[in-house]
């Protein structure tokens, strides 16, 4: 049997909160015990209600999702409403930062960066990545609610599907904490989304000087993929932008293929590639620990291999 | 203005081997998460620009904390309050959270607490937002700059589609991201009179506290690597690689 109870999805990120649509179906089959949240966003209304469930068009006015606590404060009014028992948000930057909050005030147990979530003997075992990556732990949150915040592209986006429905709402909230919102700033022209990207060229500490790194860039657009690095190369170097960062408080990705040069293999930054379908690395270390986790290996220095290239 | 620094103390991950798929945390030493220690340097660098207040470290813990906690006050923290209680072994994010705000209501007149924005084992990022609701303030996550001034903050939050400037008057709750900025190498002379700042202790009881936990773990692998390692000698097979993969260039 099935314990778990109604559902409220939440994000601000309409293609973050289909993904969420398909958690909560997977979860929970009846489509009526699945509720999304629109906070002041019609388009977003329309475009869940569009994918087969229900959805509260929420209208609080003064509420905006840079504003943390009002943003919970208005959830948890629409979760004590519904009754529901689970709320489900994407775990980006603003979802996790909301997951805390809404569930201090819902009393709630709460995951993060939730990777996986199936039903065990009755109960919603959900998977996420501790000890700095090192480890997979499987976790059940024991409070009648729970929030748990679903790591992006952990479940493909729910198609259009007929039967769904809009339900107005409205709460006021008053503007107590003072935030104000002064300049937002989009990221930069040139800025990439290595998530995406079918390949990657990953450098790592291993590459001796800005030329191999030129080289790795080149192979990475020969191949039509993207250039990625570990932490120390954008924070330590600034060879990089931290955009382009993988690994626990970077990127997760998982391209087709992942071609890592010079890499030692720090769970901390293979956590964020060991999904990748195949992984190709070059290290001049024949002992480097990346070498476990990759499907073809090569004991090469960088300064040989990539000139040809 | 006194500015809180609410750090975590953990296993020193990078030296975590795995053994049968099980992590092995014996021997493993203890410190802070490495983002935590860019909150306090935050933390630091702002009360130098204010030239007045003090950084306070609040922590909670086994007993050892009270000699990890020397790093933190010798990278410039001055007082340090901790709660230490063997019972907080089993504690997850949401107790620590409530140990922690009850520990900063201790102190007066606290205009900022500052955050790593996840802890360096399991990078949950809830404890900050726990606080702020405890305590009722407003926050701001995912800081890449923070500026004081007369009495309010201008923080700004990084986000992965951008950025926004935000001002938020005080007192308020900031995590930081961990290219705010570079942890300052204590000197040998900070290293010594650290062991000389004052430090407080609680332990759970003192606080009224039980301890327990909302999350049960049932299990924790390190995930199974099922990877070929086929060895690749020389470019032409790295190419050869390539292109069975797919890929081959333009």
């Amino acid at each position: 049997m099935i314990k778990v109870g109604k559902i409220v999805i939440y994000s601000e990120k309409t293609e973050l909160a289909r993904e969420l649509v398909t958690a909560a179906l997977e979860i929970q089959g009846a489509e009526r015990s699945v509720t999304a949240v629109c906070i002041n966003d019609e388009e977003q209304t329309r475009d869940l209600a569009a994918r087969g469930i229900a959805v509260v068009n929420l209208s609080a006015p003064g509420v905006h999702p840079s504003d943390t606590a009002s943003t919970a404060r208005a959830l948890q009014q629409v979760v004590d409403e519904l009754e529901a028992e689970l709320v489900l948000l994407a775990s980006n930057r603003r979802g996790k930062e909301l997951a805390g909050r809404l569930a201090q005030r819902l009393n709630a147990g709460c995951l993060t960066d939730v990777t996986g979530m199936a039903i065990q003997e009755g109960r919603l075992a959900c998977t996420r990545n501790t000890l700095g990556g090192a480890t997979v732990a499987t976790q059940f949150i024991k409070t009648a609610r729970q929030v748990i915040a679903v790591a992006p592209r952990t479940y493909e986006p729910a198609a259009e599907k007929p039967g769904g429905s809009v339900d107005d709402m409205t709460v006021s909230i008053s503007a107590a904490s003072g935030i104000k919102l002064v300049e937002t700033r989009a990221r930069d022209k040139d800025s990439v989304d290595i998530t995406t990207a079918d390949l990657l060229v990953v450098v790592g500490q291993g590459l001796e000087n800005q030329e191999d790194l030129v080289r790795a860039a080149a192979l990475a657009r020969f191949l039509g993929g993207e250039v990625a690095c570990t932490k120390p190369v954008a924070t330590d170097r600034k060879w990089l932008s931290e955009e382009r960062v993988i690994g626990l408080s970077g990127k997760t990705c998982k391209p087709q293929l992942a071609i890592l040069l010079g890499i030692s293999g720090q769970v901390q930054f293979t956590v964020g590639i060991r999904d990748a379908r195949t992984i190709i690395a070059i290290n001049n270390d024949e002992n480097a620990p990346i070498f476990q986790m990759a499907d073809y290996v090569m004991v090469a220095d960088l300064a040989d291999v990539l000139p040809p290239l | 203005m006194n500015i809180v620094v609410a750090m975590k103390q953990i296993p020193d991950v990078r030296q975590i081997r795995i053994r049968n798929r099980q992590p092995v945390l014996e021997g493993v030493p203890l410190t802070f998460g490495s983002i935590d220690k860019n909150a306090l340097e935050l933390g630091v660098s702002l009360k130098e620009a204010q030239g007045s207040g003090k950084v306070i470290v609040v922590s909670a813990g086994s007993e050892e904390l009270q000699d990890t906690i020397k790093e933190a006050l010798a990278a410039g923290a001055d007082e340090a309050y901790l709660v230490i209680d063997d019972k907080l072994e089993q504690a997850d994010g949401a107790v620590i959270a409530h140990v922690l705000a009850e520990t900063i209501k201790k102190i007066d007149d606290v205009d900022l607490i500052l955050c790593g924005e996840g802890s360096g084992d399991n990078y949950s990022g809830q404890a900050a937002s726990r606080i702020a609701e405890l305590l009722d303030l407003p926050q701001v996550g995912y800081a890449s700059a923070v500026e004081i001034q007369n009495g309010t903050s201008r923080v700004t939050r990084s986000l992965e589609d951008g950025e926004e400037v935000l001002e938020v008057p005080l007192p308020l709750v900031v995590t930081v991201v961990a290219d705010i900025n570079q942890p300052r190498i204590p000197s040998v002379t900070q290293i010594l009179k650290a062991g000389r700042k004052p430090q407080e202790i609680w332990e759970l009881a003192d606080l009224g506290i039980e301890p327990g936990a909302a999350v049960e773990t049932v299990s924790n692998l390190a995930p199974e690597l099922q990877r070929q390692r086929v060895v690749v000698k020389s470019n032409e097979e790295f190419t050869q690689v390539l292109q069975a993969e797919g890929f081959t260039g333009r």
